[in-house]
C-alpha cells in the first residue's frame, strides 16, 4: 500500500496520500520513475500534508513538482511534517 | 479522431449552449427586487441579481457592461428581460445582448415604479419562457465547446489528481477543436515563467507577462503582509498546501502536458477562435466563473481538495475531487470522484475520459451538483472606487 506519493525525483518532500502515523515505515512512489521508497515518518502526517525526503536547513530551497516552492522556516530532519510552520513562501 | 456528440442548443448566431435559461437581467443594484419579482411570477424564469451598475467609470464601468451583456449573451440564454433604473443604460445593454439575435428586451423603473415595470416586464417574461420551453435539443458535437477550468479550495490531491486529470481533459478538447480558457492571474505566482513558457508564441508569452506584472504590483501595493492569511487560503493549508508558489504549480496542472495559449484575454473578454486562452481573472471561485461565463463558456471544469461549493447562475459547473475525505463527507457536491488516482487504481489518462464523458452528459442536460443544490453564485469583478 502506498503512503505517500513525490511528484519528481528531484523533489524534496512528498505527499502523503493517508494519514501516515509517527514511527510509521511509510511507503512511497516517484510519479515520474515509478520507483518506490521508503521513509520513517517521525510525526504525524496527516493526508495531503508533506513529508521531508531530506534534512533541510534553515534557507534551503524546498523542492515539489521539480520546481521551488519556497524557503525553509526551521531546521527539518529527514521524515518530519513539512508544513507552514517550517516552510514559507519567498514572494509577496 | 472520435468526437464525441451531444444534444444542445444551437442559437441565433450559430453558438452551441447546454442549458435553456430566461434570464431576468437587472441592469443595476435597484432593480433586483422587480428582477427577483418577475422570476417569481413566471416559472422558469431566472432572476441573476448583483450589487454594481450604478456610478462606475472608466475601465471598471467598460468590464461591467462586458460582464452584464455577455451573461445575457451566453449560449446558454435563450432570451433575456433586463430591468434598469433609466433607459439609457438599460438599453446598452439590450443592444449588447441583440447582437447574438436572440430576443431580449428592456424595462425601465423611472415613470414606471416598480409594480408596473413588474407587470410589464413579467407578460414578456412568459412569452419568452413559453417559445425557449418548446425549443428542441439539436445534435451538435464536442468542438463546438466552449469549456473553462479553475479549481478551488485546492489541496496537494489537485495538484497530484483531479488538475492534472481536467488538464488531460483540455488536452483532448483542445486536440478535437473545442474552445477552452484559464486565468487565475494571482495564482500563477511562483509560477510565472513556466506559464510564460506554455504560450504559443513569446509574444503572446510577453503579454501574460505584462498581465501577471500588473496584478502582481496591485497585490504588492495593497498587502500588509505575505498574504499567507488568505493565499493560500485556510482551506488550502489546512490541505496541506504551505505557499503560493507549491499553490501555482499544482493550479497550472490543469492546463494539460500539451496545449498552448494562443491568446491572451481580458477579463469577461470572448476568445477570437478554437484552442487554448489564457484570461486575467481574480482567483477567488465566484469572480471568476462569473467572468467565464460572460466570455461564453457553456462547460466550467472545478476541480476542489478541501470541497468549494460554487455554482453560476447559468454555466453549468462540474465538480471534480481526488481527496477521499471531500469525496466522502461532501458527496453531495461532488460530481466526479477520482480519488482512485491516489490508490493506484486509476490513470489521468482514465480519469480525463472519465470527465469528457461528464462534460457530455451535462451538455446532454445532466445538472451538476451546483445546479442541483441551488448554487448560483454571480459576482462582479470590480476594478476600483465607484465615483
Amino acid at each position: 500500500m502506498i503512503h505517500f506519493l513525490v511528484h519528481e525525483k528531484a523533489d524534496t518532500v512528498g505527499v502523503a496520500t493517508v494519514d501516515i502515523k509517527a514511527g510509521e515505515q511509510a511507503q512511497g512512489l516517484f510519479m515520474d520513475t515509478q520507483e518506490p521508497l521508503e521513509m520513517k515518518a517521525l510525526n504525524n502526517i496527516p493526508l495531503g500534508h508533506k513529508i521531508a525526503l531530506k534534512d533541510l536547513k534553515v534557507g534551503d530551497t524546498v523542492l515539489k513538482y521539480g520546481h521551488d516552492i519556497g524557503r525553509v522556516a526551521a531546521d527539518t530532519a529527514t521524515g518530519e511534517h513539512v508544513h507552514v510552520h517550517n516552510l514559507k513562501t519567498k514572494r509577496w | 479522431m472520435n468526437i464525441p456528440k451531444f444534444f444542445g442548443y444551437r442559437r441565433e448566431n450559430g453558438r452551441v449552449g447546454v442549458r435553456n435559461h430566461v434570464v431576468i437581467l437587472p441592469l443595476d443594484d435597484l432593480s433586483n427586487a422587480a428582477c427577483e419579482a418577475v422570476a417569481n411570477n413566471i416559472k422558469g424564469t431566472l432572476a441573476i441579481p448583483h450589487a454594481y451598475g450604478r456610478l462606475q467609470f472608466g475601465e471598471d464601468l467598460e468590464l461591467f457592461f462586458r460582464t452584464i451583456i455577455g451573461t445575457g449573451a451566453n449560449p446558454n440564454v435563450a432570451a433575456v428581460v433586463v430591468i434598469g433604473i433609466e433607459p439609457e443604460w438599460t438599453d446598452l445593454i439590450v443592444r449588447g445582448v441583440a447582437e447574438t439575435g436572440k430576443p431580449v428586451k428592456g424595462f425601465y423603473i423611472e415613470r414606471n415604479g416598480d409594480l408596473n415595470t413588474i407587470a410589464a416586464a413579467s407578460r414578456q417574461a412568459k412569452e419568452y419562457v413559453q417559445w425557449a420551453s418548446e425549443l428542441p435539443r439539436t445534435e451538435c458535437s464536442m468542438d463546438e465547446l466552449y469549456v473553462s477550468v479553475k479549481c478551488g479550495e485546492s489541496d496537494t490531491t489537485s495538484g497530484l489528481a483531479s488538475n492534472p486529470t481536467v488538464g488531460n481533459a483540455i488536452d483532448k478538447l483542445v486536440d478535437m477543436g473545442a474552445t477552452t480558457c484559464f486565468g487565475e492571474t494571482s495564482e500563477i505566482t511562483g509560477a510565472e515563467l513556466v506559464c510564460k513558457e506554455r504560450a504559443a508564441t513569446p509574444e503572446i508569452g510577453e503579454e501574460f507577462m505584462k498581465v501577471w506584472n500588473a496584478y502582481n504590483d496591485t497585490i504588492v501595493k495593497f498587502k500588509t503582509d505575505d498574504l499567507s492569511g488568505s493565499q493560500p487560503t485556510k482551506g488550502n493549508i489546512r490541505g496541506g498546501l504551505t505557499t503560493i508558489e507549491e499553490k501555482a504549480y499544482g493550479n497550472l496542472q490543469k492546463i494539460g502536458k500539451k496545449a498552448r495559449y494562443i491568446g491572451v484575454l481580458k477579463p469577461a473578454e470572448a476568445p477570437k477562435g478554437k484552442g487554448l486562452w489564457y484570461m486575467d481573472t481574480s482567483s477567488a471561485a465566484a469572480e471568476a466563473v462569473t467572468l467565464w461565463a460572460a466570455s461564453g463558456a457553456v462547460v466550467h471544469l472545478f476541480p476542489t481538495g478541501q470541497g468549494n461549493i460554487i455554482g453560476n447562475p447559468i454555466l453549468p459547473v462540474i465538480k471534480l475531487s481526488a481527496n477521499p475525505l471531500t469525496c466522502s463527507t461532501m458527496s453531495e457536491h461532488i460530481d466526479l470522484d477520482v480519488s482512485a488516482i491516489l490508490r493506484g487504481e486509476m490513470t489521468l489518462d482514465q480519469a480525463g475520459d472519465k470527465l469528457l464523458e461528464m462534460v457530455v452528459r451535462t451538455s446532454n442536460g445532466r445538472l451538476t451538483a451546483a445546479e442541483a443544490l441551488g448554487h448560483r453564485e454571480f459576482v462582479l469583478t470590480k476594478l476600483y472606487i465607484s465615483a
